[in-house]
């Protein structure tokens, strides 16, 4: 029944067209004028002059630190969702899904607005300041540091790892880890050789989610970064609103392509070994 | 006298309120081959669960080698299970699964190495090293899920419905050689299944259960031949379970007749349940037989007839090796020693458990 609906649909393949039309109009299209612009000079010739551009020390610095800070958000992501899933595993009941709910609730709510409400938690005289001088304790410095926008990556971008962790991890069936601890592994041995590696899909695909907008974000980074702290998203920003130099632009824009689609292929990769081994339903 | 290995005693267990196992006794000796038989929902897979420490009794205590292990977590066990699931590590090659627990035990490479091959020729899956498992079959995943489990070397081997998702020809199969493989071994199995069959081949001891009571222990001859309640008459092979009355030592009042037997010690004018073998009944001319009737349905099974014949208001299961007219006027011949008394229920706990 399941098979004869998808073999129809497929010979229906025309069903695709207006996917296939929206993808060339507004991903195929846009992608090659970016190429286009970062690779030519104002008269149309080819030339490598804007990549070469990005490897100077200011914009590396932008790249590399770019690329730690959302590495680290996306750790600090899969610390937190870990354990979470592992619980909301084993109860799947309502008050699992409550908690659930719980974690993906920044995603009902714009996302400028939960920023701008760090940037009131974290300030100078924001609500973390006052409650550490209520208690006496010394003030902390968190806006405008590289802390305050990984804070921010984090609250905004969980939800990205929750779910496609959870998925993967609910699908461990129970008599899997009761076969770990039978032939004797404890609960951390259960962890590290059964739960982590047959998780891997999740938290490869979690990861991902969360590390490539964590890479290219400029809102997070100009409310809690201040002019302080420049990542490569601001910097393209401003080469597009400010500098008016779209070739740069464009050309930090293919670096970061790049890391994307290495992360992708990543996901690829760990996917594909994934379904080599499933084989039987 | 064979030497007792595991104990359960006074054992209780409920879940959500719900009582699985009251006040449950059961001794296991060394290498005995025991089965739990009874349908779905009796208590045997949580007996199974307990013994390999994936549920903690609510109250009671569990023995294993003269040491209480109720408490002991299921990985400090001398104990292995085979899962219904087989539950093998999909991220893993046959050979990882099987060596699994002797990694964690920190055993050599080169005792690893010799186990493996060992085990793979006792599940005679040799060539299969290298295999992914989840490209196996069913059959062949459980063996692996055997051979992962006995490398191990444990004292008891937990079997939990191991064979139920394979098809008959697969399933017989499996069993012969699991037999094989206990003699091998030398080692205690605890096999829980709901099929008959499987248990009186493969078992030394039977232990039929039924809403969590234990409802008879026995080899499975004695629990085939003499079942000791309508229960177990009922649930091992098909049976004519029949209301009679023991009128005196050796003989019953059935169907409004006297029928000799070879039961004694029921008392007088005593109630009780009369179980007849479909195979032991003989059918012979209206006259000769002490039951006289009609045969309404003949069904041909292969190696016997199953005929149901109506007589003294009782449809009677009647199974032969030759096949008979239907419609035909017969009598019915009763072997004084195929008839076999039981007690009926007391309590209404025992009604209970007789209902199924």
């Amino acid at each position: 029944m399941n098979e004869r609906l998808s073999g129809r649909l497929a010979s229906h393949s025309f069903l695709a067209l207006p996917f296939a039309l929206w993808a060339a109009l507004f991903i195929v299209l846009p992608l090659f004028f970016v190429l286009w612009t970062g690779l030519t000079d104002g008269a149309g010739h080819f030339t490598l002059e804007h990549l070469s551009t990005v490897l100077q020390i200011e914009y590396l610095r932008a790249l590399g630190l770019s690329a730690t800070l959302a590495l680290l958000s996306t750790f600090i992501c899969l610390v937190l969702a870990y354990p979470l899933c592992l619980i909301l595993r084993e109860r799947k009941e309502r008050r699992g899904l409550l908690v659930f709910m719980l974690f993906l609730l920044p995603l009902w709510m714009n996302s400028l607005l939960t920023t701008m409400a760090w940037q009131t938690i974290m300030e100078k005289h924001g609500i973390i300041n006052m409650l550490l001088s209520a208690l006496e304790l010394p003030e902390v410095h968190l806006i405008n540091t590289p802390a305050a926008i990984v804070i921010g990556m984090v609250y905004n971008f969980l939800p990205y790892m929750v779910l496609p962790l959870y998925v993967s991890i609910s699908r461990i069936d129970e008599s899997i880890i009761e076969a770990a601890r039978d032939l004797g592994a404890n609960h951390f041995q259960t962890l590290r050789r059964v739960l982590l590696p047959l998780s891997l899909p999740g938290i490869v695909s979690g990861s991902t989610m969360v590390f490539i907008p964590a890479l290219t974000t400029f809102v997070i980074s100009a409310l809690l970064g201040g002019n302080k702290v420049l990542l490569v998203g601001n910097i393209i920003e401003q080469e597009f609103t400010a500098a008016y130099d779209w070739q740069l632009g464009s050309a930090l824009s293919m670096v970061l392509m790049v890391f994307i689609i290495l992360n992708i292929l990543l996901e690829a990769f760990t996917d594909s070994g994934e379904q080599g081994r499933k084989g039987r339903p | 006298m064979k030497k007792e290995l595991l104990r359960l005693e006074r054992i209780n267990k409920s879940y959500d309120g719900r009582q699985i196992l009251e006040d449950l006794d059961l001794t296991i000796h060394e290498n005995e081959f025991v089965t739990l038989l009874g349908p779905s929902g009796c208590g045997k897979t949580t007996i199974l669960r307990l013994i390999g420490g994936f549920e903690m009794p609510d109250s009671g205590k569990i023995w294993f080698d003269g040491q209480d292990i109720t408490a002991l977590q299921p990985e400090k066990r001398q104990v292995n299970t085979v899962f219904q699931k087989y539950s093998l590590f999909s991220h893993m090659d046959v050979a990882e699964n099987i060596a699994f627990g002797l990694k964690l035990k920190g055993k050599s490479a080169s005792y690893i190495r010799d186990k493996i091959k060992y085990a793979l020729k006792l599940v005679n899956l040799e060539a299969y090293e290298h295999a992914r498992v989840n490209q196996m079959s069913g059959g062949q995943q459980q063996r692996i899920a055997i051979a992962r489990a006995i490398v191990n070397e444990p004292k008891v081997l937990l079997l939990d419905e191991p064979f139920s998702a394979l098809d008959l020809k697969l399933r017989q199969n499996m069993q012969r050689e699991l037999v094989k493989i206990k003699q091998e071994l030398g080692i205690t199995f605890v096999f829980v299944t709901h099929d008959q069959e499987e248990a009186l081949s493969m078992s030394d001891t039977v232990v039929v259960i039924n809403q969590g009571w234990i409802q008879q222990i026995g080899t499975p001859e004695n629990v085939y031949n003499e079942p000791e309640n309508a229960f177990v008459a009922d649930f091992i092979g098909d049976s004519n379970i029949i209301d009679g009355t023991m009128v005196r030592d050796n003989l019953v009042h059935l169907l409004d007749k006297d029928i000799p037997c070879t039961s004694a010690g029921f008392g007088e004018n005593v109630p009780v349940d009369v179980q007849i073998r479909p195979e032991d009944i003989q059918i012979c001319a209206p006259e000769e037989g002490q039951f006289a009737g009609r045969i309404l349905q003949v069904v041909f099974k292969g190696t016997v007839y199953d005929i149901t014949i109506e007589a003294a208001g009782f449809k009677w299961l009647v199974q032969t090796i030759t096949g008979h007219e239907q419609g035909k006027e017969v009598g019915l011949r009763l072997v004084p020693a195929n008839i076999q008394i039981m007690t009926k229920p007391e309590s209404v706990d025992e009604e209970a458990v007789s209902n199924e």
